[in-house]
């Protein structure tokens, strides 16, 4: 099960090390990790997602409030929240291809941020099922390059 | 005021009056102030390591915070096996290390490391200080996070020109860190809850660990056990945690545990973990522990609490504070069937050895109580003589069984006993060794010699790593593969005695059983400085019971003697 942690922590050097050696002493995979300052400059938010049962995400979740910098960790399992990731997506594109591919992105709501001779690059932003959606339509134009931010999550406000 | 100063200004706010350590090149200028110091005393050890060991030694025997200097680079790298002992036993310790000039750091300086990330896993917290306007503070801090919640190290790294800036010095009432505030009053709806499992409970087990000699709780725990006639048994770390010549005592269980007590816990109801962690060592297969209990689990720790074994009532918080709670809601039970099964277990298997004329280590350990009347504080190396010293020398009081538990540290008990002389002068102090882990800190007799310190060290030479020749003997066909540590079965290498009096030490050598008493007394009346006693043991001699690793904490092994 695939779990949305985030971690209000104390914006100090190191501590993106304390929390990345955690993972890594204890066996936790992460699948995306992205690191900001809040709000207060004096407070970083760091979004994790991590896959596990029940038992690890429970030891996840402990751990990380028994570092001294970490201030606050939430699980949005069971939150409504609000998750973005964001694309940055090299895609081959010459005159031929060009047009389709302008074509595909603005059905995504995608912007086109870059053009040159052979490529097209893309900025998508959405949850990860319309990020995945979109890599996969542009597939077949063959991908040069992407990156990614990972994910980012926020508690959508009370109603 | 320069930085210096100010740490140790700031030392002796928290009344900090020992130093163990090492100086060196990114340490001058705190040495300075050292040297013009009067209240703080400053021991110079042989080894970083052997430092970091004193400082929990000194801890472990007072609870107070124990202190470690040591120089950049090499200095702070010799430190890390004695915080990761610490660490894993959750002892308050604070260790000063040196570093390069802050315009220096991550230049690939000389004895240049990165302490506070090599240290990072094996401390609780660490600080590299960049600003002598945070110093106070940062020290504050560190004794804070070092001795509240679950205790640990906590490393300070001090460039050298932070140690010479000067500011004005002030030091903080409180420590606030925003994201550290542990819980320790034990919730009360949970404590009810598990009162109502003891009440109703006929096999109950208390499993208690070191948590509750780190909180203070002995006294705590006797009240709970006697009112409830709860038998009580301890992990190598809980050892003393609750006397153990009481009809409750169960002794240690798991690996080298008693049948008894492995016996109850196996075929407990309730299980009530007092400060311990269900460590492999102690659990065995998990999935065959003590299936039919139910398990109440009171710790300060959140991450110990159904990390191995799932609670069913887990309570967050200081193992004093809750049983001091828990003992007013559990009422007195007589649970006659289940103390008559014990007393059975307790009968066919006491813990045994061969009674012959050979020269045997239990018999050595049984006379050393004797002679001291169970008043010594004892430390061990790690291995088959830690087994021995904690099976048959009988501990009932708190804070005197110092020995490396998590980790398994050789070459702890020596500085261990070193730093808890210094803690409790008054007490006899004695490292029980074995004849491979007292030559990995062998060098600290000058230590002992040269500030007069009084420390009995008590190796049982058997000629072998010897907890790893046992396994290769029942487990790997007695190939015994890199554990002899003598030229031959004859000719045992060093002879101990001698390199003792090399030292300026006292040294004793004894092959035969009889000769055992006078020389424990030779060794008590000597008062002038440290003591090398060699006992030349049966080279295979094993540690019995045992279970097997990865086997359930009843499938054990029973010597035949």
């Amino acid at each position: 099960m695939k779990h949305t942690i985030s971690v209000q922590v104390e914006n100090k050097f190191g501590v993106l090390a304390r929390i990345s050696g955690l993972f890594s002493a204890r066996g936790y995979n992460i699948d995306s990790l992205a690191v900001g300052e809040t709000e207060d400059p004096d407070i970083s938010r760091i979004t994790i997602v991590v896959h596990g049962d029940e038992s690890v995400l429970e030891q996840v979740t402990k751990q990380l409030n028994k570092l001294p910098d970490v201030i606050k960790v939430k699980d949005f399992l069971k939150s409504n929240i609000v998750k973005r990731d964001l694309i940055l997506i090299k895609v081959f594109a010459d005159k031929k291809v060009r047009a389709e591919i302008v074509e595909i992105a603005a059905i995504f709501r995608a912007k086109i941020v870059d053009v040159a001779k052979e490529s097209i690059t893309i900025e998508v932003t959405g949850n990860e099922d319309k990020v995945v959606a979109f890599i996969d339509l542009v597939k077949p134009y063959k991908i040069k390059e992407i990156v990614r931010t990972g994910i980012i999550a926020i508690e959508r406000g009370e109603k | 005021m320069n930085g210096a100063k100010i740490i140790l200004e700031s030392l002796k706010k928290e009344k900090v009056n020992i130093l163990f350590g090492i100086g060196g090149g990114s340490v001058i200028p705190l040495f300075d102030e050292i040297h013009k110091d009067k209240d703080i005393k400053f021991i110079l050890t042989r080894h970083e390591q052997a430092a970091a060991h004193m400082a929990d030694g000194f801890s472990r025997a007072t609870g107070k915070v124990g202190v470690c200097v040591a120089t950049s680079g090499p200095g702070a790298t010799n430190l890390v096996t004695g915080l990761a002992t610490a660490y894993m036993d959750s002892i308050p310790m604070v260790a000063l290390t040196g570093q390069v000039a802050t315009h220096l750091v991550g230049n690939d300086a000389f004895q240049e490391a990165d302490t506070t990330g090599i240290t990072r896993p094996v401390t609780k917290h660490n600080y590299l200080v960049t600003d002598v306007k945070d110093l106070a503070a940062t020290i504050k801090e560190a004794f804070y996070l070092a001795r509240t919640g679950r205790p640990g190290p906590v490393l300070i790294d001090l460039p050298v020109d932070i140690q010479r800036d000067s500011c004005k010095f002030s030091y903080p009432e409180k420590a606030n860190i925003k994201g550290y505030k542990p819980k320790t009053g034990g919730h009360i709806k949970q404590i009810k809850e598990a009162a109502k499992l003891i009440n109703s409970s006929k096999r109950p087990v208390v499993y208690a660990g070191g948590g509750v000699i780190i909180s203070k709780a002995s006294n705590e725990l006797r009240a709970f056990a006697s009112k409830g006639k709860l038998p009580v048994t301890t992990t190598l770390m809980g050892t003393g945690s609750f006397p153990a010549d009481s009809e409750l005592s169960l002794s240690m269980l798991g690996m080298h545990g008693t049948y008894y007590a492995n016996n109850a816990v196996q075929n407990s109801d309730l299980i009530i973990a007092v400060g311990a962690r269900f460590d492999d060592r102690v659990t065995g297969r998990v999935k065959d522990f003590a299936k039919g209990a139910k398990v109440i689990h009171i710790d300060i720790d959140p991450t110990s609490i159904s990390k191995i074994i799932k609670a069913d009532v887990p309570i967050v918080g200081d193992a004093r504070a809750v049983l001091k709670k828990l003992v007013k809601h559990i009422e007195f039970k007589e649970r006659k069937d289940w103390h008559k099964q014990i007393a059975k277990w307790k009968s066919k298997q006491p813990l045994i050895y061969k009674k012959d004329n050979k020269l045997r280590p239990q018999y050595v350990i049984e006379q050393l109580y004797k002679a001291t009347k169970g008043n010594a504080v004892i430390t061990t190396e790690v291995g088959q003589h830690q087994m021995w010293a904690e099976q048959f020398y009988k501990y009932n009081e708190p804070n005197t069984f110092l020995t490396s538990g998590g980790l398994g540290t050789m070459g702890y008990g020596f500085p261990a006993a070193i730093g808890a002389k210094f803690g409790k002068p008054k007490k006899t102090v004695i490292n029980i060794a074995g004849d491979g882990s007292f030559q990995m800190n062998i060098q600290e007799l000058a230590t002992c010699v040269v500030n007069d310190i009084n420390v009995i060290n008590v190796v049982l030479n058997n000629n072998y790593l010897g907890m790893v020749r046992q396994w290769q003997e029942l487990f790997y066909d007695k190939r015994y593969s890199q554990v002899c540590l003598g030229k031959s079965h004859k000719e045992r290498v060093p002879d101990f005695a001698r390199v003792a009096e090399a030292y300026g030490a006292k040294g004793i050598s004894v092959c035969k059983k009889k000769d055992v008493m006078p020389a424990i007394k030779e060794a008590l009346k000597y008062k002038s400085g440290p003591v090398v006693m060699d006992f030349i043991i049966e080279e295979e001699e094993n540690v019995y019971p045992m279970v097997p690793a990865g086997a359930a904490i009843d499938e054990v092994l029973i010597d035949m003697a």
